[in-house]
């Protein structure tokens, strides 16, 4: 399968600590103080199952999925889009222990659902287009660099308990 | 991964409405390439000022939309279409083709922000596959 997602590849040695911008740690914590999150993880994680729909394979208990109208209308796809994103907020609330904070998740994603990496990169850049559509011209390049910064440890993060 | 039908009349659809802002897409799309990715800078050592707003910022991302454009002209048969630039990338730029995903994300951030309530998913997924037919398109001469 060819790769799809552009979100920035980091490789983060496990006594490397991310180093974070006085301006980055702001941005990541003012984008999330600023979306909605019943609106941005709904509309992230839909626009993921509709944009790269072999996604879907891991959602196979989610009922209809069979256009974009049903993904979008389908309550399992709301309540799981909300449940990514508070996921998320762990990570902006202990920015510097992202990999720690994600040790258990990243064994769940592994173990127990079998979810390709590669599928973490995606839902990025789904976020990264929902955030942009959500923020307009305050999404500027430093904003977005920030933010693909932040996913990129998030995504990395997630991937570390594989074997 | 071809495109459908559907997918060329989303296409052209959601063309018809951005098309009128190409210039302004364009400049945004590479500034913040440049900011996002600065390993992109690489391409443009040659430009005396990288900063966004810049005339040559502004002039390449002209260029490119005008790429795209040319692109949805012929977006029933996007190889022979793009043939000319083809050979321009492969042989003269020699752009590394992993930088075509690179400005394509960046362009559909941009139209994201532009164009919230008309990038809907069905939009982006048919636009996902017509940037990606574009990169592949142009990388047919690579080698």
């Amino acid at each position: 399968m060819p790769e799809n997602s552009v979100s920035a590849d980091l490789q983060t040695g496990s006594d490397k600590m991310v180093e974070w911008t006085d301006f980055e740690r702001d941005t990541i914590k003012d984008i999330f103080s600023r979306i909605k999150y019943d609106v941005v993880g709904p509309a992230a994680f839909a626009r993921c199952l509709v944009v790269y729909p072999w996604t879907q394979r891991y959602f196979g208990g989610f009922g209809n999925l069979y256009n974009a109208a049903a993904i979008k209308g389908n309550p399992m796809v709301s309540k799981h889009g909300t449940t990514i994103i508070h996921g998320l907020d762990r990570a902006v609330k202990n920015l510097d222990d992202i990999e720690n904070t994600y040790t258990e998740l990243s064994v769940l994603h592994s173990e127990k659902l079998h979810v390709d990496p590669d599928n973490f990169k995606l839902l990025a850049d789904c976020l990264t287009i929902v955030v942009a559509a959500q923020l307009g011209k305050e999404f500027t390049g430093e904003v977005q660099a920030a933010f693909q910064k932040f996913l990129a440890v998030v995504v990395s993060s997630l991937g570390r308990q594989y074997h | 991964m071809s495109l459908s039908d559907k997918d060329k009349s989303a296409v052209k659809a959601l063309w018809s409405k951005i098309n009128k802002s190409a210039d302004v897409i364009g400049d945004d799309a590479v500034s913040r390439m440049i900011v996002v990715y600065p390993q992109t800078k690489t391409y443009f050592a040659h430009w005396p000022d990288l900063t966004p707003g810049s005339i040559h910022i502004k002039a390449h991302g002209k260029k490119v939309m005008g790429g795209i454009a040319l692109a949805v002209s012929k977006i029933d048969d996007l190889k022979a279409g793009l043939s000319d630039l083809s050979e321009q990338h492969a042989f003269k730029l020699r752009v590394d083709p992993a930088n075509f995903k690179i400005l394509n994300h960046c362009i559909m951030v941009v139209i994201s922000s532009m164009f919230p309530k008309d990038f809907t998913p069905e939009a982006h997924v048919s636009l996902d596959k017509f940037l990606s037919a574009v990169a592949l398109a142009l990388a047919e001469k690579y080698r």
